[in-house]
């Protein structure tokens, strides 16, 4: 058993960050190797914790690491992980490891890009393990800031305009979380003598009065939800993962939507139940129009990052969906999406960087027959467009179908519309929207990949090189992994839903 | 009983002889390298910094001296180490700038222990006498600071103006002060305590703190009060803004917290609509006029107004939290502000303009010095886990615990706005090409400044030890 295991995985970035600072600005493949290999680290460890967590039937936060930060407010650096956190955890470190090799070819100003990535890599890990309120907090905005720099450097198109819409957006969407969350530090009504507390565990069984949950979960919903990219305050996200380089939209549509949602549960759900179970039809309801708004406009969409943009927007309605079934299927569905949708933007974004670098053109309509060329990137473009229409065997299909199970049968009895209940036209909606989805996934495997081949523009084009392939068979192969064998990653999940579930 | 109260104000009387012993070293040396002379002011003012912390265990309970005219105790010698500090650092980053461009370098420093030394009176004042003394020597001396480069008609103007709205509003102050006499029939702080709350607060000593307050509002630079601010600072020579936008700015939240947590606390529930008011419009105004600057000092006069603003927040809750958050604030406040000046100093040397688009491409220039002014800058903008954060969590925090919300939310939102104008320096630093743009050399004193100020804008990160500082020194109201 290795000593302070998560404390290692958020440190281990930020001191590959520290050590690429120091490297010769020169020396490109210690660079990269350094960002490597700590990427590496965190996807050994993770893993390694996530078995042995199922394997000795663990359950609840383990791996605990704790020390008191600043006394007297009571703010402690304390992590620990459950089920949730592991998983989540392991997708972030997939994400970076392959998104450290699909940022190989990055030649201009490489050691301030692996810093930065490396920083916010640092963030995203501390925000799912972190148990004190205050380091969630902190660890959040570590994770967007670094954002502004790697899309204006080295984003493409609307570059600037994108990172500084996506930075403001993302710190109002902070600036909500950080009053609901001074607010619940001080509403906390705590048992006699026990010093105010920032500490997660204490504030789940704080007893909240109702009006106060209701105004704090709108506040968490709304901060939180403009990071999961909830409609109408979406409008960052398409721009931002169109601008940003390759492994900047993979870590950000990827992971970082997905810190949105796990706020929401964690937090907002964890702590506030009442306050949930209040706003369940507005979530639930903004999920719908995510689903089905996303997935409309990707199909009118012409350049490719857009599409796989506006169909994030369209995923993490589905998590947010499931987050607002409020049942145990439901929330395993809404976790296992956004595992699988990290896993499969993660992938999209790598071949739409890869295809980009060798046509030199996003646009649909000016490729075709591509598959002829690059036959790898086609067959893993292929696998992650079934997996987003869920198509059965991959893991799109277990998470969508575990969501719209649960979905269909939530808070039956209550918000009813002309005796119908409100989630089961919610799971209709939503199924219907798949539809669309898959309208728009065949119309760009079949224009990009198939189809008459333009020789004179395309014929040179190569496939897949040697770290790119790193990154198209770990993703691609745990699509099709979690679609056949589901159990173990659900149970990890499952088993740590309950707090999250009230009578 | 002499000998035993000069030992107590040792800190004053130690930067009276700095500042003697350096205008007497300039005139014993009056050509030649004269570098030393800052090197010396900063050596100095860390000694007496080391001596004014040596009299923490000592001050356990304030200690009045004649009869109260001035009263020494924790809170009054964190604000010293604030001012002393902001010297030391202030002179070891104009050694450069010294000499190129002033020719009466003693002076210099010597008007700036002056002034160090009236902010160390204003900080430790129990009566409105002691305190008018205080600002005047700090303000005087500041007036020449501020118009100390001879060559640049900017600074004679900045100067002037300082000058003249300074003096406008050291008059409202007495006018003040003489109608708080005229109700109270005392100018010291104890004495007017136990009258407010033996006889509540009359009309007459309402409008005469309103009038002091009003005088310290123009020191702080909050919003009315604040139209010197962006042209005196633009002219002056910018390790005197750096002093200016720092000191100074504390030696007014002294005297407030003095005026106000002091003898008014008592009354609070009157004049927190008026600091609340200052308070909201400073962040609003300050941030939304920040925006739309092109020149970096005036952006940062701008940034400070708010910067005003978000410390009053710690004002206007009148609790221990706030004054806590408020003293928390401006120590860091000091290193972050100062050292962003002190990146200002630098670039406009060598390139001779202080335009934003001086700083273009500065993370090939000077990669060093970007990522100081990076760290700076998210500072300033209170990004986590860096000291500006910590600072105004407190702040917003003794906010929410007062019950401003509104006031929190005004703030809260006006941060992510700030960051606006922060991050558009971070995008000329490194989005930017760099042009045609001279390369960036830096000499060991303004490169030890501003190691300084950015290793302890990262090293609060660990807020703790201060924060207990501050907790203690805020005991001298609560």
């Amino acid at each position: 058993m290795i000593a302070h295991p998560l404390t290692i995985i958020v440190v281990a970035p930020l001191i590959a960050a520290l050590i690429v600072m120091i490297v010769p600005r020169r020396n490109l493949l210690a660079i990269r190797m350094v960002s490597a290999v700590a990427a590496g680290i965190t996807v050994v460890l993770s893993a390694h914790l996530c078995y042995s967590y199922l394997g000795e039937h663990m359950h609840g936060l383990q791996f605990i690491d704790r020390a008191a930060w600043v006394i007297f407010p009571g703010i402690s650096y304390y992590v620990a992980a459950d089920g949730i956190s592991l998983s989540l955890t392991l997708l972030t470190a997939l994400v970076i490891f392959c998104g450290v090799f699909a940022s190989w070819t990055v030649v201009h100003r490489t050691k301030e890009f692996y810093c930065l990535l490396l920083l916010l890599v640092t963030g995203v890990f501390g925000v799912f393990v972190a148990q004190d309120l205050f380091f969630f907090f902190l660890f959040y905005e570590i994770a967007v800031l670094p954002m502004y720099l790697l899309i204006g450097i080295w984003g493409t198109g609307p570059k600037e305009y994108s990172a500084m819409k996506l930075t403001l957006y993302l710190l109002v969407g902070s600036a909500f979380m950080l009053v609901g969350m001074l607010g619940m530090y001080f509403a906390a009504q705590l048992p006699v003598g026990q010093p105010r507390t920032f500490d997660l565990t204490v504030l789940s069984k704080a007893g909240y009065t109702h009006t106060f949950q209701v105004v704090a979960f709108f506040l968490l919903y709304v901060g939180f939800g403009i990071l999961a990219g909830i409609w109408p305050l979406h409008t960052w996200s398409p721009d931002g993962h169109a601008s940003a380089p390759t492994a900047v939209s993979m870590l950000h549509a990827g992971v970082l939507m997905k810190l949105g949602a796990y706020g929401v549960l964690r937090v907002g759900i964890g702590c506030l139940p009442e306050g949930a179970q209040a706003w369940m039809w507005l979530v639930g309801a903004i999920a719908v129009i995510n689903i089905v708004y996303g997935s409309y406009v990707a199909m009118g969409q012409r350049d490719l990052k857009y599409v796989i943009a506006y169909s994030s927007v369209s995923h993490m309605g589905v998590v947010m969906l499931g987050l607002a079934a409020l049942n145990q299927v439901a929330l395993n569905g809404a976790v296992m999406q956004m595992i699988s949708h990290g896993i499969m933007t993660g992938l999209f974004f790598a071949l739409v960087g890869l295809v980009y670098e060798r046509s030199h053109t996003r646009d649909i309509e000016a490729m075709g027959g591509l598959a002829r060329q690059m036959p790898g990137i086609a067959v893993a473009f292929t696998i992650g467009g079934l997996a987003s229409f869920g198509l059965p065997g991959t893991s799109g299909f277990v998470a969508e179908l575990l969501v719209f199970l649960g979905t269909f049968r939530a808070h039956a009895g209550s918000y009813l519309i002309g005796g119908v209940p409100l989630f089961a036209i919610l799971a209709i909606g939503a199924v219907i929207a798949i539809v669309v989805t898959a309208t728009y996934v065949l119309r760009v495997l079949q224009r990009i990949f198939h189809g008459p081949l333009d020789e004179a523009k395309y014929g040179g084009l190569t496939d897949a090189r040697t770290t790119e392939w790193v990154t198209l068979v770990v993703l691609g192969g745990l699509l099709i992994l979690i679609g056949i064998y589901p159990s173990p990653l659900t149970d990890l999940i499952g088993g740590s839903l309950g707090q999250f579930l009230r009578p | 009983m002499m000998a035993q109260i000069l030992g107590q104000l040792k800190p004053e009387l130690l930067t009276f002889c700095a500042a003697i012993a350096v205008i007497l070293a300039d005139l014993i040396q009056v050509r030649g390298n004269r570098k030393w002379i800052g090197w010396f002011s900063a050596a100095a003012a860390v000694v007496i910094l080391v001596v004014t912390a040596n009299r923490w265990h000592d001050l356990v309970r304030p200690v009045p001296l004649w009869g109260g005219v001035m009263v020494l105790d924790r809170l009054g010698l964190i604000f010293k180490a604030i001012f002393l500090l902001a010297a030391a650092i202030t002179a070891a980053g104009s050694v450069d700038f010294a000499s190129q461009r002033f020719r009466h370098i003693g002076e210099y420093y010597g008007l700036l222990f002056f002034s160090v030394l009236g902010m160390m009176l204003m900080a430790s004042a129990g009566d409105l006498l002691t305190l008018y003394l205080g600002l005047e020597l700090a303000t005087l001396s500041l007036y020449v600071l501020a118009a100390y480069s001879k060559i640049s008609p900017r600074s004679g103007e900045a100067g002037l103006k300082y000058l003249i709205l300074g003096a406008t509003a050291s008059a409202v102050y007495l006018y003040g002060a003489s109608l708080v006499y005229g109700t109270v029939g005392t100018t010291l702080f104890s004495t007017i305590d136990s009258r407010v709350s033996l006889n509540g607060i009359g009309p007459g000593l309402a409008v005469g703190i309103l009038f002091v307050i009003a005088s310290f509002a123009f020191k702080i630079a909050a919003v009315p009060f604040h139209m010197w601010a962006p042209d005196v600072y633009q002219g002056a020579p910018t390790p005197v803004t750096g002093f200016l936008s720092t000191a100074s700015k504390a030696a007014g939240f002294a005297a407030i917290m003095r005026v106000l947590l002091g003898p008014m606390l008592d009354a609070a529930s009157g004049w927190t609509v008026f600091v609340i008011a200052l308070s909201g419009l400073s962040m609003i105004v300050g941030n939304l006029l920040a925006l739309a600057q092109r020149d970096i000092k005036r952006m940062l006069a701008y940034s400070g107004v708010a910067q005003a603003g978000y410390a009053l927040v710690g004002i206007a809750s009148a609790s221990s939290l706030g004054a806590l958050g408020t003293i928390f604030f401006l120590f860091q406040y000091l290193f972050t502000n100062l050292g962003a000046f002190l990146v200002a100093t630098i670039v406009g040397l060598s390139t001779g303009d202080d335009q934003i688009s001086s700083y273009n491409g500065l993370s090939r220039r000077n990669p060093g010095l970007a990522l100081a002014m990076l760290v700076l800058l998210l500072s300033l903008g209170g990004i986590p886990p860096l000291s500006g954060f910590w600072g105004k969590v407190f702040l917003f925090w003794a906010g929410v615990q007062s019950g401003l919300y509104g006031l929190v939310f005004i703030g809260v939102m006006a941060s992510v706005l700030s960051l606006y104008y922060y991050l558009m320096v971070a995008r000329a630093m490194y989005i930017e090409p760099a042009a045609d743009r001279p390369t960036i050399r830096l000499q060991p004193s303004t490169m030890v400044a501003v190691v300084v100020c950015v290793l302890v804008v990262v090293g609060l990160t660990y807020p703790g030890p201060i924060l207990n500082l501050a907790h203690e020194a805020a005991a001298a109201f609560f």
